[in-house]
């Protein structure tokens, strides 16, 4: 079998009749005009999607997709440029672009190719090509009638498909030469459910770095579909959630969107080399109560959030972020880790070869502690257990950060009792991280649905934790106590 | 710096290569057997520099291309898109959307616009005002901006940059009815960010101008100034205690809250019944004194298009009237699956506006008399099945018609429904950079939680 980097040279360069002679040359060209780094990032992407609606596959579509990146680097300076026509000519004029940036920096000669294989993550195999479209179909029709099976006030049903291939390969003034094939699927279960008038909906789905047969094993696929009308009729009976701070208990899994938000975003090092983050020049402080041990991890198999390598050519690895509370680490490319005198730790990603690479997370999750869920909720005597949550952001300079609930309960006298209806939370960062009070037992990642956007560019992520009470934070309802 | 890519869209974009392309690809799809077709495509070029703390921090060039055909072999569709617009690859992408459509499911809706539906005599709208900007140029735009943002004040203690950004698109459109139009865009913006600081901590914000043409995009000065200032009134922050009180939303944020009522309206949402607008024609949505209205011919605009992404052509039209919903947003498709006329609007709507009222927008703070003043929305905690609202918030507080402080970590709720019903005035203060265009919104009460 193929290693990764002669599959993505098979597939990207060889139809453009370009060789590793014309990459040097290239890179000569970027880096002879006084430029201290630059590389090239070679992509071909195919992605296909299938939606089903009012109980028919109505559509489906399939882009194909493909180009190259050229970046210089001169200091803190970036020239960029790109094009979607692989060929010598349009490199080379890329190139030339992308070094008008340099006014300053060393002569910097091209170094020796380092071909270092990294051993893959998940399959190289095409998701496409994982079912027939006719199973693909298949599956999407009985994910329909099992979802309105589940009860008669399902008035709608949508479902959504998505599969991606995507090829990259990375060569850089460096040496790095390295390529990786990343398989991503992605199936959403949406449902509308209607009773005396009253419509609520609920969403579940998941996915992974994997195949399409992912969804099939263990009845997955069904599982999103239960858990979308599970909590489209939680919702039916929801009463308006409680506005004003209190006690909330966070569930495990994709309610780690928390850490995301509130620490993730401001350990970025483009932000705390920049000083713009409220965790610059912070490391070695306390940031989080001494519960919380927090890590961004790209190397687990299969993840959304995983990559075998970055959009660098950096092998992924785990980071501590946060250990027992004391801020340790942020996460690097190659440009803020060489600005801030430290190591890249393969967190240079890109949503496309035609966005420039930054520091991004990519499995953000905080470790277990000692303590059972049930005795979490029971110790609350009044409060919110937020199980599901919509997105959220955040303000990196002043650290408030939003994530929304849509599947929450009220916590009365240790007790879970009526679903609330959705409701925004706010905090600051370091503040909410210190009143992590108890840490459960029951660490759990997302089910693979994330999305993070950050400057435009969206790349597709993962966040986890274990059941988490937080003393005071802030609610959005409608209902002032 | 030379600028070393072609600046100028037709040194990038042969423009009968591309009706060409959009030519080639309907008549291959209908040998391959497709019933109906539609080709969309675009090129781009662009330029953006940012600058940060006075030096250049990037610069890009953009060049951006792509083609797509959705196909219907019967009542059945499929689609497929490609950035390579080499001959086979084109032939391949047509192969790949006959293939889709091959393996869908009949849908007695699907299909394109009826035929005499599709825009006639396409009047030129002025929307392409290329700028010949060097790169020298545009460092220089984005220097003045960022510092005048830095001088604003000594507690601007750092930058995030200052962006300008230019560029100029194509866009072309035919379907199997013989329609084929085609149009370029240009858009260009300047905008900043920058951090203050004092000893409660640190606060950014930014500023922005953006036009289809260079003349009318205000003062790299203005803006950078505006951004400083912006950044510097939000230190030292407070809470306040949760509250039902007037909200006014500032010009710059109320845009949010029609575009929430323009999805609730749109076709997709209420055939697939997730609005919680449903059944709202000409039924009151607002009170007597509001009027909403749809202009996709203003010279210039942000958000004008002759036709829309069904090849329709797009026409004025008033969407709320004395309070009265009075057209939905729909496309050809969802017009036909909720059995009503096609509106234009396929892709979204073109140029929105709230009729303003008399009051300015101190006006509108001494008719809040004591409330919350938005400046800042944070998150997506919007329910559109329900109408449920509550969403992260910053601002000020103010008392006697007048700001007092700002004030951070709230949220804001209410239902959409009482929001809109209980939506007093709209300010003569219109923020005419977006698409949807209102001046500052005063809601007559909602629940801020805090401390």
């Amino acid at each position: 079998m193929k290693n990764s980097l002669e599959f993505a040279s098979d597939r990207i360069l060889v139809p453009a009749g370009l060789t590793v002679t014309d990459l040097e040359r290239v890179l000569g060209q970027l880096l002879g005009h006084r430029v201290d780094s630059g590389d090239l990032y070679f992509q071909s992407v195919k992605h296909e999607s299938f939606l089903l609606e009012d109980g028919i596959v109505k559509e489906g579509s399939f882009n194909l997709d493909h180009g190259v990146g050229v970046r210089a680097i001169s200091g803190e300076k970036t020239g960029f440029a790109y094009s979607d026509d692989i060929i010598l000519p349009a490199l080379e004029q890329a190139a030339v672009a992308a070094r008008a940036i340099a006014s300053q920096g060393s002569q910097t000669a091209l170094c020796a190719w380092k071909h270092k294989i990294t051993k893959p993550l998940y399959t190289e195999k095409s998701p496409l090509d994982s079912l027939t479209n006719e199973e693909k179909i298949a599956l999407l029709r009985q994910i329909d009638s099992f979802a309105r099976k589940q009860d008669p006030r399902v008035t709608q049903v949508i479902v959504s498909l998505v599969g991606v291939f995507d090829t990259i390969l990375v060569v850089s003034s460096d040496g790095t030469m390295n390529a990786d094939v990343r398989p991503l699927v992605r199936l959403n279960v949406n449902v509308i459910v209607e009773q005396n008038g009253r419509r609520e909906s609920g969403s579940s789905g998941g996915g992974g770095r994997t195949t399409y047969e992912y969804f099939t094993e263990n009845e997955r696929a069904f599982d999103y579909a239960k858990e979308a009308v599970h909590q489209a009729l939680v919702n039916l009976e929801a009463i308006d959630a409680p506005a004003g701070t209190m006690t909330v208990v966070l569930g495990p899994g994709w309610p780690g969107v928390l850490l995301h938000e509130a620490v993730g975003h401001g350990l970025e090092g483009d932000f705390n080399r920049k000083g713009s983050s409220t965790f610059s020049g912070r490391i070695g402080e306390r940031v989080a109560s001494p519960l919380c041990t927090v890590v961004d991890d790209g190397t687990i198999p299969n993840r959304r959030g995983s990559l075998t390598i970055d959009d660098e050519g950096t092998p992924t690895q785990r980071t501590v972020l946060i250990e027992n509370g004391i801020l340790k680490g942020y996460l690097q490319d190659k440009l803020n880790a060489k600005l801030m005198g430290v190591a890249p730790t393969g967190n240079g990603r890109r949503e496309s070869f035609s966005h420039i690479p930054m520091p991004r997370m990519t499995n953000t999750f905080m470790l277990p502690g000692p303590h059972a869920p049930e005795e979490i909720i029971a110790s609350v005597e009044k409060g919110l257990y937020a199980v599901n949550f919509g997105g959220g952001s955040v303000d990196i300079t002043s650290g408030k950060f939003v994530f929304s609930a849509n599947e929450a309960y009220l916590i009365e006298n240790g007790k879970i009792t009526r679903p609330v209806k959705g409701a925004t939370l706010i905090g600051n960062g370091p503040d909410v991280m210190n009143k992590v009070v108890m840490v459960g037992n029951d660490l759990a990642l997302d089910s693979g649905i994330g999305t993070c956007g950050k400057e435009g560019q969206s790349v597709p992520v993962g966040v986890g934790q274990p059941t988490l009470r937080v003393d005071n934070i802030t609610v959005g309802g409608t209902k002032n106590n | 710096m030379n600028n070393a890519l072609p600046c100028r869209l037709n040194e990038f974009v042969n423009e009968s290569t591309y009706q060409q392309m959009v030519d080639d690809m309907l008549k291959m799809a209908r040998q391959l057997g497709a019933d109906q077709a539609e080709v969309g495509a675009h090129a781009s070029i662009g330029l953006n520099v940012t600058v940060r703390l006075n030096e250049v921090e990037t610069l890009e060039f953009n060049r951006d291309k792509a083609i797509g055909i959705t196909v219907y072999v019967g009542q059945r569709k499929g689609s497929a898109s490609t950035t390579d617009i080499s001959p086979a690859s084109l032939k391949s992408t047509v192969e790949a959307a006959i293939s889709l459509a091959r393996m869908t499911q009949p849908d007695p809706f699907a299909g394109l616009a009826e035929a005499i539906e599709m825009a006639q005599d396409i009047k030129p709208l002025e929307l392409y005002h290329p700028w010949d900007l060097t790169v020298e140029e545009a460092i220089r735009l984005s220097k003045t901006c960022e510092q005048n943002a830095l001088a604003f004040d000594k507690k601007i203690v750092n930058s995030e940059g200052s962006t300008l950004s230019s560029a100029q698109s194509y866009h072309v459109y035919g379907n199997s009815h013989g329609f084929l139009g085609y149009y370029p865009t240009s858009r260009h913006s300047l905008s900043c960010t920058v951090i203050a600081e004092d000893a409660k901590g640190m606060e950014r914000d930014y500023q922005y101008t953006v036009a289809r043409a260079k003349e009318l995009l205000d003062k790299a000065e203005k803006v950078g100034i505006d951004a400083g200032e912006r950044a510097v009134r939000r230190l030292s922050a407070k809470k306040l205690p949760t509250q039902r009180v007037p909200v006014l939303f500032h010009a710059t944020v109320a845009s949010g809250l029609l575009s929430h009522f323009i999805s609730a309206i749109s076709g997709g949402r209420l055939f697939r019944k997730s609005s919680f607008l449903l059944d709202s024609l000409n039924k009151p949505v607002f009170g007597k004194h509001i009027h909403i209205y749809e202009r996709p011919h203003i010279k210039g605009g942000m958000g004008s298009a002759p036709f829309d992404s069904d090849g329709v052509a797009t026409k004025d039209k008033d969407i709320v009237l004395e309070g009265e919903v009075k057209s939905y947003i729909l496309s050809a498709y969802s017009a036909r699956k909720l059995n009503l006329i096609n509106t234009g609007n396929a892709g979204g709507v073109h140029n929105i506006f709230i009729k303003p009222g008399e009051e300015d927008f101190d006006a509108l703070l001494k008719k809040m008399n004591r409330g919350l003043l938005v400046t800042e929305l944070m998150g997506q905690g919007i329910n559109l099945v329900t109408g449920d609202y509550s969403r992260g918030a910053a601002g000020f507080w103010v008392e006697n018609g007048q700001i007092q402080y700002p004030v951070h970590e709230i949220t804001i709720a209410e239902n959409l429904q009482n929001m809109f019903k209980r939506l007093v005035a709209v300010g003569n203060d219109v923020d005419k950079r977006s698409n949807i265009q209102t001046g500052s919104l005063l809601i007559e009460e909602m629940t801020l939680a805090g401390t």
